[in-house]
């Protein structure tokens, strides 16, 4: 299958990838041909056939609660944060204001 | 070994861990001869982003100190260790070969860089790498491209092409890498190495950068395979940080070394040598060794996995749905770069276009495509059914095979530039690798021989879940019979060590 360029954006905004518009062009082929050979998978695996999403199950992995572990102190958390602010990340502004 | 025979750059691991352990070498005489390998010989190989020199110094004085207060030493001490950047190492700059990662300073240790440290091996950098592990050739790394100390003009492979480069090299006797579909066991090939990919879950994915979680395994590089079995038994074990961690014990990896290969049954993959695009004279050498595997007493038996085609298919949908949902975490919020914006999303939006390189880019777009509304079931789903039939085929080839063999890779080292330009060219790198990493069962690379231009050829050795003891045996009996000398040399070959 082919990607438009109006879908390229759509999966680009999906995944927060800013894009300029020849990166739009340039992309749109070179996904399409990955796709195409990607969707190859259609050919062999009929739907009968289970699929594996781990090569190796395990089942029923649980930490043990009663174990008290010592967590990474606020200030080594944020301490590679591009801005932060009393120990938390600041970003800009998600929701209006409630006036 | 005494350090006056030879130079301390040519030891594999287990001698100098002994050479040291016996007070024949000091730790600090060995790091220094290393630091001292990697200062004269890293502008023309760029196998580092980082060298921690003076911590390297202090640790080596820690061992020397230890051992002369009486202190039992560990199976590495002394040894010298090179990290792909992917491993966080606390206090130690790393990035996974990414700009969005640029200055990041990891506030914890990777549990198998811990394992090896604790059993005295000394880290003496971070190596380069295809961005978050994605690419053959360490040309997807945002610092620039390391380069094949058998010719410099070539790819060390990927993506694990830093860790592969530098002990080929002779800068050290062991790396670790990550293999998510090749990425340990393609870069060993092209550089003449031993390269492990153990079975998955057997060495903690803790605090390694994930790239994709079902198939990210770490494993070491070495010049020898008793090194590297040595290295796999320090790294491997049950890890309760990383849920998918195999809670089983570890077998003896060096134990069956010295067994020979007499009466096992070695299957060999029809469908890997009839395989278009398998260079003519990678198949002739494995045809060699196959040859000398009969001579040692192995029986030959021929193998197929008739679905291992598809495994590129379905690793090219498994590998970016993964990533597309392990990098959402680098959005400019908590560390690494930003880019500022009117809004959190076009902020997010702006520092992952600048942070992320073309290729990460694209992985992460085929990724959310390939799990978005309307497409899942067609590729997603099938890909994971695929993955099914793969391990079917594996297990029923186990049922009258030992372990298989194979190409590593189709070709020798190519050219730095050759592929850049074409993604799926360069993803066909991986058609041979990509079966036992789809079904999580371990596999090698060790040097079989070499091309007419003297570039090194990898052959692959594939065994069952946990077959890791086996696996090693084989490549063992190989390696003693063929003694290849693996000091890079050529008109472009880096300059010899000593």
């Amino acid at each position: 299958m082919s990607l438009s360029s109006d879908e390229v954006r759509h999966v680009a905004r999906l995944a927060r990838i800013a894009l300029t518009d020849e990166e739009v062009t340039a992309l749109a082929p070179e996904l399409s041909r990955i796709l195409d050979y990607a969707a190859k998978v259609s050919e062999v695996a009929d739907p009968d056939v289970p699929p594996t999403s781990h090569p190796y199950p395990l089942v029923n992995v649980l930490r043990s609660d009663d174990e008290v572990a010592e967590p990474l102190p606020p200030e080594v958390v944020v301490a590679n944060a591009p801005d932060a602010v009393d120990q938390r990340f600041r970003v800009p502004r998600i929701v209006a204001d409630q006036s | 070994m005494s350090a006056a025979d030879a130079p301390l750059t040519t030891a594999t691991a287990v001698e100098l861990a002994s050479a040291i352990a016996d007070g024949e070498t000091s730790a600090r005489d060995v790091i220094d001869a290393h630091l001292a390998r990697i200062e004269e010989t890293d502008e023309d190989v760029a196998a580092y982003l980082v060298v921690t020199a003076d911590g390297a110094r202090e640790a080596a004085d820690a061992i020397d100190r230890r051992r002369r207060d009486g202190e039992a030493l560990g199976p590495l001490a002394g040894v010298p260790l090179a990290v792909k950047d992917v491993f966080c190492t606390e206090g130690v700059v790393t990035t996974a070969g990414s700009r969005i990662l640029q200055g990041w300073v990891p506030p914890y240790t990777a549990t198998a860089v811990a394992l090896l440290e604790a059993a005295g091996a000394i880290v003496v950098g971070k190596t380069n790498m295809d961005e978050f592990a994605m690419g053959s050739s360490t040309e997807n790394s945002a610092w620039g491209p390391s380069r094949n100390p058998w010719d410099l003009g070539r790819v060390p492979g990927g993506s694990s092409g830093g860790s592969s480069a530098t002990v080929a090299a002779h800068q050290v006797p062991l790396a670790i890498g990550t293999d998510t579909g090749g990425s340990i066991r393609q870069p060993a090939a092209l550089c003449g190495l031993v390269g492990v990919k153990p079975t998955y879950g057997r060495v903690s994915r803790w605090g390694m950068i994930a790239f994709a979680s079902s198939l990210d395994q770490a494993g070491p590089f070495t010049r020898t395979v008793a090194d590297a079995a040595v290295a796999l038994q320090v790294m491997a074990g049950h890890d309760p940080l990383d849920s998918t961690s195999l809670p089983t014990a570890p077998a003896d990896f060096s134990a069956d070394l010295d067994r020979g290969v007499e009466g096992l049954r070695i299957g060999v993959v029809r469908e890997f040598l009839d395989t278009t695009g398998l260079d003519a004279e990678v198949r002739a050498t494995i045809q060699q060794a196959l040859a000398r595997y009969e001579a040692l007493g192995a029986e030959l038996v021929d193998a197929s996995l008739p679905h291992g085609e598809y495994g590129i298919n379905a690793y090219y949908l498994i590998a970016p749905a993964e990533c597309s949902s392990n990098l959402a975490r680098f959005d400019g919020v908590r560390f690494g770069l930003r880019v500022e914006g009117e809004t959190t999303e076009e902020m997010m939006a702006a520092t992952r276009a600048a942070g992320f390189g073309a290729e990460v880019k694209r992985r992460v777009m085929i990724g959310t495509h390939a799990l978005s509304a309307g497409y899942y079931d067609a590729y997603y789903a099938q890909a994971q059914r695929v993955r099914t039939l793969i391990a079917r085929d594996f297990t029923a080839a186990f049922g009258t095979c030992d372990v298989l063999v194979g190409p590593t890779s189709p070709t020798t080292a190519f050219a730095l530039g050759d592929k850049t330009d074409d993604p799926l060219a360069m993803y066909l790198n991986d058609v041979f690798t990509i079966p036992s990493s789809l079904a999580g069962t371990p596999s090698l690379s060790l040097p079989a021989g070499f091309d007419e231009a003297g570039l090194p050829v990898g052959l692959q050795v594939m065994a069952p879940l946990d077959g890791e003891a086996v696996m090693l045996r084989a490549a063992a009996a190989l390696e003693a019979d063929l003694a290849l000398d693996l000091v890079p040399r050529g008109p472009r070959a880096v300059s010899a060590p000593g």
